[in-house]
């Protein structure tokens, strides 16, 4: 076991790696030049290309990259991303503030994605090909083909303008408004992002769940005399839940990928929101956090799935890696 | 399969060849039978009907946010132009991104999964690693970047999907690969002195054709939803080329939302049906692919 989680981690370690050298050579296509744009030209009297290049020589920009990208990397470690273009506080600072709202919408997109699609997903399993099945993989499919921020304008539409059952923008309303309040707003965005994250959980649990059903064990547990029940509950459904922790792991780009489209329609004071301001502000700092923010977090994810997988199901262990 | 016995010459199973048999199991596939016909009909749309309308582009400031009706069979833009030649055009768009995207991924996909799967070892180690790299980055975020460097343009988002979306393809490919060069018969022919390009012109790539053709298909509804949900963000395709997402951008206006439902609703609409028909066909080309597949 603990061999496995070295390998494991020895592998993130070499992935991690290669994002930073991948977000630094972004870095180095940056738009701009830090050093020029600490000197203002308007303000600034004197030797202006001298106090550029004692700037640049302040910054380490006259170093060769490789010794750029030590630094670089030394601070990363640090927690220091840099500072934001237009209001100069620090990367950091700025996504802490951030993440919060990110990870409640998150959070609750992803609990609404499991609590529907996998029991869904499971009894389609059971009721295969039967109406039940066939409803449930049209349905599935569907929440994968229509684009969420097409499913958040009708949301809009029905929700809020039409019914004015649920308000359509922000994180709570102006001057806060307690829990209720919250929660009126966390269910549209939610709700949406869970609906578009539950078509893929429907699936893999469905065919999760044939797998296991067409192994022997449950033959022999059925031939036995156990009950369907008691077999579907005690030997199928445990032994169809295992892969899924993998599949929840694989499913968070696509959980940062919706939110950051999410948060765009309905101003939602969270991460994604922060690095499309960016993008039109051409705070690249910013904007590099947070790429670099979301790699980390799917590594991180990818490995606590990994070894998580392995603790639950020893065969993982025994024969290396997943394919 | 009584039924389609009428079109297919009268033999029995045993004597159609595999390509014959997986044709037969997709058409019995209705779903994804009518997927495809749903796609060949707006491919054709979208190829034939800008010669027949408007200019998509031709903004006329006499006839602004004008409702369904005369002249203009879905009613008009802010800028006075027509919605259904914006969205043929739009069509066009789609089309394009989704094809190239796809072509883009499984051709990295192939060869760097037929190399890694092939020579294995530490070509392959550092292959799955890049591999592990790329798929730290959700491609919508990564493509956000890339437009942010270099601006937002169809190119850009053609390149910037299809470099960070092939690890799908790539590891299809690599695990078909590692497994079919210890089948006895390609062994044989390594023994007999084939060397790597032949080993992989002639016994990997027909193997792989088959699975590669179900990922193709699900890159081509992976890249239009991308690329309309970046044009619906304003970082796509740029104004005034027509997208199907562009054109839902102007529906984060509440007063558009509300009461001009003719400027988002068509768009939408074909932006889901479109990759539904595209996940259907996909669908039915997974089971036709691998008779042994669950359904």
């Amino acid at each position: 076991m603990l061999s496995f989680i070295i390998r494991r981690l020895a592998i993130s370690v070499v992935v991690l790696a290669g994002i930073s050298v991948l977000l630094f050579v972004l870095l180095q296509l940056m738009p701009g030049d830090p050093a020029e744009m600490m000197v203002d030209p308007f303000s600034f009297s004197g030797d202006r290309a001298a106090a550029v290049q004692q700037r640049r020589e302040e910054l380490g920009l006259d170093q060769s990259l490789f010794v750029q990208y030590v630094r670089w990397i030394g601070e990363f470690v640090q927690g220091n991303l840099g500072f934001s273009y237009s209001t100069q506080r620090p990367v950091t600072e700025i996504m802490l503030e951030r993440f919060g709202p990110t990870a409640r919408l998150m959070g609750t997109g992803l609990v609404i994605a499991l609590l529907v699609g996998i029991p869904v997903g499971i009894l389609a399993a059971m009721r295969r090909n039967t109406a039940v099945d066939y409803g449930a993989t049209v349905l599935s499919l569907i929440a994968i083909s229509i684009p969420s921020f097409f499913v958040a304008l009708i949301g809009i539409y029905v929700f809020g303008l039409k019914l004015g059952w649920l308000p359509t923008a922000g994180i709570n309303s102006a001057g806060g408004g307690g829990l209720a309040d919250s929660l009126r707003h966390l269910v549209l965005p939610a709700g949406i992002l869970g609906f578009a994250l539950a078509g893929p959980y429907v699936r893999y649990a469905r065919a999760a769940m044939l797998e296991v059903l067409g192994q022997d064990y449950l033959t022999t547990a059925r031939s036995k005399g156990l009950a369907r029940r008691r077999v579907i509950g005690r030997h199928a459904l445990h032994n169809a839940l295992i892969p899924l922790v993998t599949v929840v792991a694989v499913q968070i780009p696509t959980l940062f990928a919706g939110a950051v489209i999410i948060e765009q329609i309905f101003a939602w004071p969270g991460m994604g929101r922060m690095a499309l301001d960016a993008v039109r502000a051409r705070d690249y700092p910013i904007l590099l956090g947070f790429v670099m923010a979301v790699a980390v977090l799917v590594l991180l994810c990818n490995l606590i799935a990994d070894i998580a997988y392995a603790i639950i199901d020893p065969r993982i262990r025994l024969s290396g890696a997943r394919a | 399969m009584t039924a389609l016995d009428t079109v297919t010459p009268p033999a029995g199973p045993g004597s159609l060849s595999p390509g014959q048999l997986a044709v037969r199991r997709f058409r019995r596939h209705k779903v994804a039978v009518a997927g495809l016909v749903l796609l060949v009909l707006f491919g054709l749309a979208a190829v034939v009907l800008p010669f027949f309308l408007d200019d998509p582009n031709a903004v006329d400031p006499t006839a602004i946010r004008q409702g369904p009706g005369d002249g203009h069979l879905l009613g008009t833009d802010s800028a006075g132009r027509d919605v259904l030649a914006r969205l043929a055009a739009g069509g066009r768009v789609s089309l394009l991104v989704g094809l190239s995207v796809a072509a883009l991924t499984t051709t990295i996909g192939l060869v760097l999964g037929a190399v890694a799967g092939y020579f294995r070892g530490w070509v392959d180690a550092v292959l799955s690693r890049i591999t592990d790299v790329v798929l730290s980055f959700p491609t919508l975020i990564i493509v956000i970047v890339v437009v942010a460097f270099v601006g937002p343009s169809v190119t850009a988002l053609i390149l910037g999907i299809g470099l960070f979306h092939w690890p799908v393809a790539f590891r299809i490919v690599r695990g078909l690969t590692l497994s079919l060069r210890e089948q006895d018969s390609v062994q044989a022919v390594s023994g007999l002195g084939a060397g790597p390009g032949r080993v992989l012109r002639k016994h990997v790539v027909p193997a792989v054709v088959a699975p590669l053709t179900v990922v193709a298909t699900l890159e081509v509804a992976q890249a239009i939803l991308l690329e309309a949900a970046l044009s619906f963000i304003g970082l796509g395709v740029p104004p005034p080329t027509a997208s199907w997402g562009n054109m839902l951008n102007e529906a984060q206006s509440l007063t558009i939302l509300e009461s001009m439902p003719w400027l988002w609703l068509p768009p939408g609409i074909a932006i889901a049906l479109t990759v539904l028909a595209v996940n259907f066909v996909g669908d039915g080309l997974r089971d036709a692919a691998d008779p042994r597949a669950a359904r």
